[in-house]
């Protein structure tokens, strides 16, 4: 190789190298934050219980709480009203939505509690407390009887509660993933 | 005469007056509407033309004899065009969410003006301060950073034109039989606009995203605090955080003033009023993805993380609820679209699927956007079924709905049509058209 060559080999690697660097170059402007300052936003949990907060409720403590806060819309005792019926025996039948229910579709229950802390009650979300999240959770798995009247749901016990139909779903395109 | 001229005069039967025939029942070459117009109009005019005699002189309009109106400092269309408008599923703002569809079959083009983008929201439209929202991106990355919308502005941005379409979108096509209803009604729910914004990698990679990142938990800052679980995979290919909706800031019901676009993917993954992205390992099985948008299929089973709007196509002109007025040369029109690229052809028939032609497709073909297809028709007055088929890019093709059904099934009974029970239906819509020249939904 020529000595002309070996420069411009030199020079387009070096070219190569600083498009590489510039692609990743960003202005900077994020504000640094610690997860300290996030904690009262971050309110996401994982199927395997990642991110459920302190605190415990029984299915007794959440009938009190139905009665006051949700079933204006839920009706008595979840049995559905102007918004869904929580508590429902149906079996799936049919290819409609409306068939679904908590009890025959729902397929992780920690998906029940992180729905109603971040988005009930529907005019007031985020007003309950932890303790009253797990409390009403522990309302709906009781009534549809997915736990013992009795049991306590905390960030321990409530990923331990398998939903029926867990296992049968089909990942559309697993290639996308 | 040139060669095109020879071509088409060549094959033109002078008697009747009609221009190559491409498909059964009157359609016509599509190449007849790419710049031969003139050529068009002779063919069809000759012999065909009314009588000028007796026609009323013209007049002035009072329009046309005063001062106008002042000129305003953000302009509205006409007022003669208030009909317009999308149709809304819950007025009042009762507690339950809320559609507004777009008017297809009144509109033209391939951009949704911003009024007319369709929406729905879940908790009603929030009222965010732009200069109070922050967006904050943690979980699995070096540094936990927060972003204003004056930060992302500083960002190197990017345009592009997507349509957004409801995983939910055309459900009262899984009636068993067809509901007589507009394009609106039935397709109404996609929409499609220049989106302006921030590339998602670019913050991800400023945050210093790890390694055993699979997936993004997306929150917005609406009342029911919407959240999906978004690969990292699409966040890293070209999904970006949208500031600007064709030119202008987002429309406070469009996600003002920062959400997630995730093109050709269902609408309810882009999150709107963003404010939150945790990276983690594992989806969080939020309600939208595990409840709402997985996909009941006819043995019980669901379809979990379906993501695309596959390849999609139906007529918005002529379209259920209009009349033909009387046999002759109209232009049948309509989108087709695809969340895996471009489209690659586009074919209409108006025997009901017996014989096809392929329609013109209007530059510029983007990829998961709306694209115009044209076909020019001389309907003689009988009875027609005008449908139309998409092709993309990847080969996929737009199934029919015979063979749609066959594996996604369909419903006992027609649903209420401003629900959506159902999700990711993409097979042909049919329209016929009677003796009459009424056109409705029919299924063939």
């Amino acid at each position: 190789m020529s000595t002309r060559k070996r420069i411009l080999l030199a020079a387009s690697l070096l070219l190569a190298t600083t498009a590489t660097v510039s692609l990743a170059e960003t202005p900077h402007l994020g504000k640094p934050l610690d997860e300290a300052a996030i904690a009262n936003w971050d309110i996401s949990i994982l199927p395997d219980g990642t991110g459920l907060p302190k605190g415990s409720g029984t299915s007794a403590q959440g009938a009190i709480i139905f009665a006051e806060k949700c079933s204006a819309c839920h009706g008595d005792n979840a049995r559905g009203g102007a918004a869904a019926a929580l508590v429902d025996d149906r079996k799936l039948a049919g290819i409609s939505a409306s068939q679904k229910t908590i009890k025959n579709f729902w397929p992780y229950v920690t998906t029940i509690f992180d729905f109603i802390r971040r988005a009930m009650p529907f005019t007031a979300p985020r007003s309950l407390s932890d303790d009253e999240v797990y409390a009403l959770t522990a309302y709906i798995l009781a009534e549809n009887k997915l736990i013992d009247a009795n049991d306590t749901m905390n960030a321990e016990t409530l990923p331990k509660v398998k939903m029926p139909n867990r296992d049968n779903f089909i990942i559309r395109f697993p290639d996308r993933i | 005469m040139n060669k095109s001229a020879d071509r088409i005069a060549g094959k033109c039967d002078a008697g009747k007056q009609t221009l190559e025939a491409v498909a059964g029942n009157g359609l016509i070459d599509r190449r007849a509407l790419l710049g031969r117009g003139v050529i068009v109009a002779g063919a069809m005019g000759a012999g065909l033309a009314p009588s000028a005699a007796g026609a009323e002189p013209l007049t002035d309009g009072p329009w046309s004899l005063e001062i106008g109106e002042a000129t305003p400092p953000y302009q509205l269309r006409s007022k003669f065009e208030a009909k317009v408008v999308r149709t809304l599923s819950n007025p009042d703002n009762e507690p339950r969410n809320s559609h507004a569809r777009t008017p297809h079959h009144l509109l033209e083009g391939t951009t949704t003006p911003n009024g007319l983008h369709f929406t729905i929201n879940h908790g009603g439209i929030p009222a965010i301060d732009p200069d109070k929202h922050r967006l904050v991106i943690h979980g699995l990355v070096k540094q936990p950073l927060e972003f204003s919308l004056e930060t992302l502005s500083r960002y190197p941005q990017v345009s592009r034109v997507t349509f957004l379409e409801c995983g939910g979108n055309s459900a009262p096509m899984f009636s068993p039989e067809p509901m007589q209803e507009t394009v609106q009604a039935l397709h109404g729910l996609v929409s499609c606009a220049e989106w302006t914004g921030v590339k998602l990698s670019t913050l991800l990679e400023e945050a210093g995203i790890d390694p055993k990142a699979k997936w993004l938990v997306a929150e917005g800052a609406d009342s029911p605090h919407l959240s999906r679980s978004v690969p990292v995979k699409k966040a890293l290919d070209d999904a970006m955080i949208a500031l600007y909706q064709n030119g202008e800031r987002l429309m406070p019901g469009n996600g003002y003033p920062m959400r997630l676009l995730l093109p050709g993917y269902e609408g309810n993954m882009n999150v709107k009023f963003l404010r939150r992205i945790k990276v983690v390992e594992q989806p969080a099985m939020s309600m939208y993805e595990s409840r709402t948008y997985s996909q009941l299929l006819p043995d019980g089973k669901a379809y979990r993380f379906y993501f695309l709007q596959e390849v999609k196509s139906f007529i918005t002109s002529p379209s259920h609820g209009m009349a033909l007025k009387g046999p002759g040369l109209y232009e049948i029109s309509g989108i087709a679209y695809s969340g895996a690229g471009r489209i690659e052809k586009v074919m209409v028939s108006a025997d009901g699927g017996k014989s096809w032609a392929q329609a013109a497709l209007q530059d510029p073909v983007l990829s998961k956007a709306f694209t115009r297809f044209r076909m020019p028709w001389r309907w003689d007055g009988g009875p027609a079924t005008l449908q139309s088929r998409a092709w993309d890019e990847a080969g996929n093709v737009q199934p029919t709905r015979a063979e749609f059904v066959a594996v996604r099934g369909e419903l006992t009974k027609p649903p209420p049509v401003l629900a959506f029970p159902n999700q990711h239906y993409n097979s042909i819509t049919s329209w016929g058209v009677a003796t009459n020249g009424e056109v409705k939904h029919v299924y063939a």
